[in-house]
């Protein structure tokens, strides 16, 4: 039985005004092409950049600034590694210009603890929210997924437009304060109460505001990846024809939708307490530096803790979904065959996105839960695992009998499996609560969640820019510099963050300034159970690791720049010969995406499929015998 | 257009006028409840039911829900039960403590 | 290529984009919403015996500012049927209601706001405790329309339903036996920190409806020469935004003034 797409009638064959006169779209207020007539004028450069109201333009803008952010949050990480590995000793080079910068907290070039607590909270305030999240979701989300599913643009262009002014601003409102008297946020990217409250800073809420902004850019753009998703799926784009990274993107957008605003509100609330002195999370008799602080009290710091985790938990599954669809589609793409499980993937990351909001007080084992709710707590960490560990058994298995093409992309999606497996696996024992009882905020943690995010999701993140450069710029990147950086990068990842978990397994804490100096055999000798020098020692390894990872992006930057101009030039619009809807355009798409409005009859992966004429069919491509029917 | 059932502005009026009603109703009830001598945890109960009452009336008359179509029950099924989550279980979690550990 | 289903409905969900874009934000306000509810109840939970306040807040006041919002939620949705039908000139009508009625609720917010703001809880050197509403003050005297209580009875404040009257007397104190003056602002206690947090939050989303509103019935209503269809399906999810505030409103009143 042929499948058809009769329940669809096509809205528009070829754009004319001839009868839908009314339904003129006011959302393309600058310049699209309509079959050639150009009917509106040239936007100038403020409104074809800065103010556009294009997906692809909007994804861009996204893009680079939070490959930006990251370049600076993984500068402050640098810092920091610095200190841990020579505690108190002035950082070379940039140390006179710290001083200069930030004043008495770099005196003499040394990142003073204040300092560096600071440096703490923005790295990962900054990579989570201004560099992953962005890049990942926004970014990525916003050029390809019109695309994939056969839209024109995203549902609503300027909300869209809206969401990345908010996320600009609270950029900016986070780096402004690293310069306000008294640094930037030093609670963590955390910021529990009542330290957070307490601190002698406005940082904490420049913090507040910052994340605010933040929060309400990334429920704007989750509103619109949601009713994109939903309704402007072109006709024959069942559910079922979905390529995987438009489900991991579905997913992520209701994860942020619904988990999001508890923080939100829990922001307000520190807000408050740091504003207007209420005592939301004080709790009656806090002391401060000695004396009773002058307080209501009657507030619960553990609340801030469950409204935080609450997003806390979700907001990593938000950083991971993305890239498991990227790296789906680079595994589908160059293994020339279907993905194996496609059904159990969709339902087991719909499974995960439904059990992360039920897992949160896992981050809480050691704030004197009960046994019956830390029961409840392990049970359904422990049942997050199994639909996760499908995902990845799904795209292991999709290798098998596969026609492998080694290209950059495909190294960082090959890398990613077992990385990501490392931090899932390094994850188990943080979910019960007896083995998180003594791992709790070690360097353990630090190397589980680092592996997840760093050779984990950012390496999904660098094999999506890979592989959909060549359709946003029509050149491709330089191969030869895509795997010195991919081979550089992989070695190096795994030489910063594998020995942290021996670190953090024989004791050694997280946010420490010293580096746990203060806890070494050296600094106490004959106390029990204090850090060996092996373990000390492993700072000055990872800080070198860490540089040289550090050097091994510059071939990426200058490869993602230099390669505008001067890579190789894409010999099709379907350079990586893929079957989805995204290479199915011109290149780079114009405005509107799609001259004529794809119709649909085909699954997302028609790879080697028997007796057809390529090793491909794109999807778009119409009914024929040999379509797979919609699963 | 989103429905296609048939609107007059009398008959909306009327069913206003009845909501009104029942909820300047419910809210006396609320009103007179909460003076009543019960303990606080009972009165708190009631109050809380008839105010659910109220909210549904506003969002199935008012809002249209009850002809809403499937996608938006689906969407707000999941936020309920989400919500329910992080009520119930951050309460959960505040009553559940090894015993003799707080004051 | 145009963006679908802005007017249309959508053959499967039966929507147009808007529809279910306000009803995925209302989810994501409800969470929001939500959040500050669960702290209410955890801090309410949380506090000591007899300390949690009751009947500080005007049942009276209160029930206007719901009668009112009720009925501007009906003239929201009877605005709404009003452009279904057609009808610009009743539109205009009932939506004008709508602002005039937010703003009334508005106004006796901002009169119960300061009705908090002049109620001072005044600790004295003597232990005893002053409680009242400020008449005027200076250098060197303070005076309140209140009471004094001693100061091992400090639950008399917080329970005022329990008690039958309430003395209130003008009461001259002289600062130099003043240890502490404070008013029931948000730092107070938790009861008007929340208390405020919650309804500055909510007014602050109907002054949002109210923009929303107001353009539309503005220079927003210019859309419905140009494509009254589509019009009329944005005072729909703006009306959908209003009754959704109006929901919040249902549920803080009982919460917060009659329990």
């Amino acid at each position: 039985m042929e499948n058809t797409v009769k329940q669809f009638p096509p809205f528009r064959e070829a754009p004319t005004h001839a009868d839908h006169g009314h339904e003129h779209d006011e959302h393309h207020d600058h310049a699209h092409d309509h079959a050639g007539h150009d009917e509106h004028h040239e936007p100038g450069w403020f409104s074809k950049y800065v103010f556009s109201t294009d997906h692809k333009v909007i994804g861009i803008q996204y893009g680079l600034m939070a490959l930006l952010f990251m370049l600076f949050g993984f500068g402050l990480m640098i810092l920091m590694r610095w200190q841990i590995a020579n505690p108190a000793k002035p950082v070379p080079f940039l140390g006179p210009l710290l001083e200069k910068v930030l004043g008495q907290v770099a005196s003499h070039g040394v990142i003073s603890p204040e300092l560096y607590n600071s440096f703490g909270a923005m790295h990962g305030t900054i990579m989570v929210f201004l560099g992953v999240v962005p890049l990942a979701f926004a970014a990525f989300g916003n050029y390809v997924v019109p695309l994939m599913i056969g839209a024109p643009d995203m549902t609503f262009p300027r909300v869209n437009m809206a969401s990345f002014h908010a996320f600009f601003l609270g950029g900016v409102v986070m780096l402004v304060s690293f310069f306000i008297p008294g640094g930037a946020a030093q609670a963590g990217w955390t910021s529990y109460s009542p330290l957070a409250t307490t601190i002698p800073t406005n940082g904490q809420a420049f913090w507040l505001v910052g994340m605010v902004l933040l929060i309400t850019s990334s429920l704007l753009g989750a509103v619109n990846f949601i009713a994109t998703i939903i309704q402007l799926r072109a006709p024959g784009m069942t559910w079922m024809r979905l390529p995987f990274f438009v489900w991991a993107q579905f997913v992520t957008a209701f994860i942020l939708l619904l988990a999001f605003p508890p923080l939100e509100a829990a922001g307000l609330l520190q807000l408050m307490d740091n504003v207007a002195h209420t005592s939301f999370f004080l709790p009656t008799g806090l002391a401060v530096g000695g004396r009773l602080a002058d307080i209501s009290g009657g507030g619960s710091p553990l609340l801030w803790q469950h409204l935080f985790w609450f997003l806390g938990h979700p907001e990593v599954y938000v950083l991971i979904l993305p890239a498991m669809g990227i790296v789906c589609e680079v595994i589908v793409n160059n293994t020339r065959k279907p993905v194996w499980g496609y059904k159990s993937l969709v339902y087991s990351v719909l499974f995960v996105g439904f059990l992360s909001f039920i897992v949160w007080a896992h981050h809480m084992y050691m704030t004197g839960m009960g046994q019956k709710i830390a029961t409840f707590f392990q049970a359904t960490t422990m049942i997050i695992s199994i639909p996760s560990v499908i995902i990845l058994t799904c795209l292991f298995i999709s290798l098998w009998g596969g026609s492998i093409r080694f290209n950059t992309p495909m190294l960082f999606a090959l890398a990613f499996l077992p990385m990501f497996g490392i931090g899932g696996l390094t994850g188990l024992p943080l979910g019960l609560a007896p083995a998180d009882l003594y791992l709790h905020d070690t360097y353990y943690i630090i190397a589980h969640f680092h592996y997840v995010v760093a050779p984990g999701t950012i390496f999904g993140l660098f094999a999506g820019v890979y592989y959909w450069y060549p359709k946003m710029t029509g050149r491709m990147m330089n191969e030869f510099w895509g795997r010195v950086h991919f081979w550089c990068s992989f070695v190096f990842m795994n030489i910063v963050f594998m020995p942290m978990f021996l670190q953090g397994i024989k004791g050694m804490l997280r946010r420490m300034s010293d580096g746990a100096a203060n806890y070494s055999a050296a600094r106490v000798p004959g106390a029990i159970d204090t850090l060996p020098d092996s373990i000390i020692h492993l700072n000055h390894f990872i800080l070198w690791a860490a540089v040289a990872l550090g050097v091994a992006q510059i071939p990426f930057i200058i490869n993602v720049f230099w390669s505008i101009g001067h890579g190789e030039k894409v010999a099709s619009d379907n350079p990586w010969k893929s079957t989805t809807l995204e290479w199915q355009t011109p290149t780079p798409p114009p405005h509107g995406n799609f001259k004529v409005e794809p119709q649909i009859a085909r699954g997302p992966y028609e790879y080697s499929v028997p007796g057809a004429a390529t090793d491909f069919t794109p999807q778009n491509a119409p009914a024929d015998k040999k379509a797979t029917a919609a699963h | 257009m989103s429905e296609s059932k048939s609107v007059d502005i009398k008959s909306t009026v009327r069913l206003c006028g009845v909501v009104l009603f029942v909820i300047a109703c419910t809210t006396a009830m609320m009103i007179k409840i909460s003076f009543l001598p019960f303990g606080w945890p009972l009165k708190v109960t009631f109050i809380l039911g008839v105010a659910a009452v109220n909210a549904f009336l506003v969002a199935s008359y008012l809002m249209h829900l009850l002809t809403e179509k499937k996608m938006v029950f689906i969407v707000g099924f999941f936020t309920v039960c989400f919500f329910i989550s992080l009520m119930g279980l951050t309460l959960w979690a505040m009553q559940d403590f090894p015993v003799g550990t707080t004051h | 290529m145009e963006i679908p289903y802005t007017s249309s409905a959508r053959p499967d969900t039966g929507l147009y984009n808007a529809k279910l874009g306000i009803w995925l934000f209302l989810a994501s306000e409800v969470m929001l919403f939500g959040a500050l509810f669960s702290a209410y109840v955890l801090l309410r939970v949380g506090a000591p015996e007899g300390f949690w306040p009751h009947g500080w807040l005007s049942v009276t006041l209160g029930t206007v500012n719901t009668l009112i919002l009720a009925l501007s939620a009906i003239t929201t949705l009877l605005a709404w049927v009003a452009c279904k039908v057609g009808d610009y000139r009743k539109f205009k009508i009932f939506h004008a209601c709508t602002l005039l009625l937010a703003l009334s609720f508005l106004c006796v917010k901002s009169y119960e706001y300061h009705d908090k703001w002049i109620h001072y809880e005044i600790h004295l050197k003597d232990g005893r405790i002053a409680d009242g509403h400020l008449e005027e003050q200076d250098d060197q005297t303070v005076t309140i329309m209140g009471r004094i209580i001693p100061g091992d009875q400090e639950q008399l404040l917080y329970d005022l339903r329990s008690q039958k009257t309430i003395p209130r007397d003008e009461i001259k104190l002289d600062r130099s036996n003043i240890l502490k003056m404070e008013n029931y602002g948000p730092r107070h206690n938790t009861f008007t920190a929340i208390y405020f947090t919650m309804t500055g939050l909510h007014a602050l989303h109907i002054i949002g409806g109210c923009l929303v509103i107001g353009f539309l019935w503005g220079p927003g209503s210019r859309m419905w020469k140009k494509d009254h269809e589509r019009f009329t399906n944005r005072i729909e999810v703006s009306g959908l935004f209003w009754h959704f505030v109006d929901l919040v409103w249902i549920f803080l009143f009982p919460v917060l003034y009659l329990t």
